[in-house]
């Protein structure tokens, strides 16, 4: 019995996606939110933080309601002739909006960690606020941007309720690992699942450890032992 | 070189920040308890807090103008800030802190200027360290050479020696000294310590709940401190609440009439005089004998409580009757080690002379 490999390179491809999308999105957010208080400030960081704490099969459903056939962006969408629901990037989607709250939630902790005076300091030093960020605020709060997007894409990789209910299974071309795995075992295709199973665990264990270990050597180069 | 301010902003805690002096020449000292607004002063001239009204102007040109819109941002100002924590960027090497602020020059003319600073602030051999790897005083020094490094036309130095060691200050201080001779802007020192400000200043501004409350010369501001917060901060000690009673004046805490020099102030709120003005003796024959009050501003007092130092000795004084305990005193005196040898056996009362020309009447 051959393995079937479509799912990891799916899964692969998806939390990689999703990872990035929400790493981009969730810093930016963040930094625009910490970088003033504003006055809609509490009801937007509950927003952000909803898909966080909404079971996914309810996010899921927001989803379909956006992106559907007569959903706001799914309208906008078919413009250009693109279907979103029961396709690839579905599942990006899907994995980005559950997991961007960690980035963010991670994000503000790490900006408002970095100390003022520093970014003070910059701009009293001739740096634009673009320059402050990017030399000053943004690998200060690295350490803690990088630990909530390994949160991320271990949370990305195992998305499952709102994955099937935008991108719905799709064998090859939307069924990511947690999919097949749970289809493979409705099925009763318990070998299946077990091969599914284990890739998984293995891949997280391994992206778990190499970041850790990158981290580290990291912390290691720039704050050198007195 | 001329920096000319006169802000005013209000905050949300009620706290009213009304500031306006010049600064050129010799550096300017700004001297006032915490929460006086000093730090906050600097940052709005750094363009890091914005005022509500008002103008800055640094040689001629406009930094600020609340009347005409103008309001330029801190990248744009040429004024260097040396914060009291150094806010060095940890992050980057001594010789990449020092650069940040000449980023936009040319490679070699940078790694020139970079050079400049390593050398005048003794900083050789630590180009490739991490700001947590060097002491505290080699902080300051990056801090400073990171700051005069894109050559601002002025440089606040904000409580420059708060976060050393006592026994480094010394030292330090006379580096910063060094180093700010050679700087043709305009300086503005804010300070904490009355001997330093006082060491490295012309003139003087004295803040008070974010008010000037007194400007000019340090010699003169030493010596006829215009209101009780001058002379407090000018490390005045001794304070009474006091009156004027036909030609002479009642200094209400410390229960003593006083003959002053001067004609008292309309509205006189207190007198006051410093500690080492105070002339301690043992009594002699003729003051035993006598009525305590014969010689002019002469009372005889109580020894409460004594704090030795290597060369010098505090003495807390109670007139009038002996001091039921160390915390009851009204005047403290510093006397000279040898003086504190002949005095401490001398029986008491001792005696207390109060010099009229020492004395500060100071308005409400």
């Amino acid at each position: 019995m051959s393995f079937d490999l479509a799912p990891v390179w799916i899964s692969l491809k998806t939390s990689l996606s999703a990872t990035a999308i929400a790493l981009v999105l969730g810093v930016a957010a963040a930094e625009w939110r910490e970088r003033k208080r504003r006055a809609l400030g509490g009801i937007l960081d509950a927003l952000c933080l909803l898909p966080l704490i909404l079971p996914p099969t309810v996010v899921g459903f927001f989803l379909l309601l956006l992106f559907g056939r007569n959903g706001p962006l799914g309208r906008l969408l078919l413009h250009f002739g693109a279907i979103v629901v029961f396709s690839w990037p579905a599942t990006v989607i899907a994995a980005a909006v559950v997991s961007f709250p960690l980035v963010y939630i991670t994000a503000r902790g790490a900006f408002a960690q970095v100390e003022p005076a520093l970014a003070g300091a910059a701009r009293t030093l001739g740096a634009s606020e673009w320059r402050v960020f990017q030399r000053i605020t943004l690998p200060l709060a690295a350490p803690g941007i990088f630990a909530g997007t390994t949160l991320a894409f271990a949370r990305a990789l195992g998305e499952f309720g709102a994955t099937v209910m935008l991108a719905g299974d799709i064998p090859g071309r939307t069924e990511t690992l947690p999919l097949a795995i749970y289809f493979d075992i409705a099925a009763g295709q318990m070998r299946q699942a077990f091969g599914a199973v284990m890739i998984v665990l293995v891949v997280s264990l391994a992206v778990l450890l190499a970041l850790g270990l990158w981290a580290r050597s990291e912390r290691r180069r720039r704050i050198p032992e007195r | 070189m001329e920096l000319e301010v006169q802000i005013e902003k209000k905050f949300p805690s009620g706290f009213r920040l009304e500031v306006a002096f010049r600064a050129s020449g010799a550096p300017l000292g700004i001297l006032g308890p915490s929460g006086a607004g000093k730090s906050l002063t600097l940052r709005a001239i750094a363009g890091l807090e914005r005022p509500d009204r008002g103008r800055i102007v640094l040689d001629g040109r406009v930094l600020f103008d609340s009347a005409a819109g103008v309001d330029c941002p801190s990248r744009g100002r040429r004024v260097g800030l040396l914060f009291q924590n150094y806010a060095l960027f940890p992050h980057l090497t001594v010789a990449e802190n020092i650069g940040f602020g000449i980023a936009v020059l040319p490679p070699a003319e940078r790694e020139l200027r970079i050079a400049r600073q390593i050398a005048a602030l003794h900083l050789a051999g630590l180009e490739n360290r991490y700001p947590a790897a060097i002491s505290g005083g080699e902080q300051q020094r990056v801090a400073l050479a990171r700051a005069l490094a894109p050559e601002p036309r002025a440089l606040l130095l904000d409580e420059p020696f708060s976060a050393l060691d006592t026994h480094l200050r010394g030292e330090i201080e006379r580096e910063l000294r060094e180093a700010l001779a050679n700087y043709r802007g305009v300086a503005v020192f804010v300070g904490h310590n009355l001997e330093e400000t006082y060491r490295f200043c012309g003139n003087l501004v004295v803040l008070a709940g974010g008010k000037v409350i007194a400007a000019g010369a340090k010699e003169d501001l030493f010596r006829h401190p215009p209101n009780f917060e001058s002379a407090r901060v000018t490390g005045c000690k001794n304070f009474s609440r006091a009156a004027a009673v036909d030609g002479a004046i009642e200094a209400l805490d410390w229960g003593c009439r006083l003959r002053v020099a001067q004609p008292a102030p309309a509205t006189l709120g207190h007198v006051a005089i410093r500690a080492h003005h105070v002339r301690v003796r043992a009594a002699v024959e003729r003051d035993v004998l006598a009525d305590a009050g014969a010689a002019e501003n002469t009372f005889p007092c109580w020894l409460a409580a004594a704090m030795v130092v290597p060369f010098r000795v505090t003495l807390y004084l109670r007139l009038h009757a002996p001091a039921s305990g160390a915390a009851d005193y009204h005047l403290q005196a510093e006397v000279t080690k040898d003086q504190w040898e002949t005095l401490k056996d001398a029986p008491q009362p001792w005696r207390i002379e109060l010099a009229a020309d020492k004395i500060f009447l100071l308005p409400d």
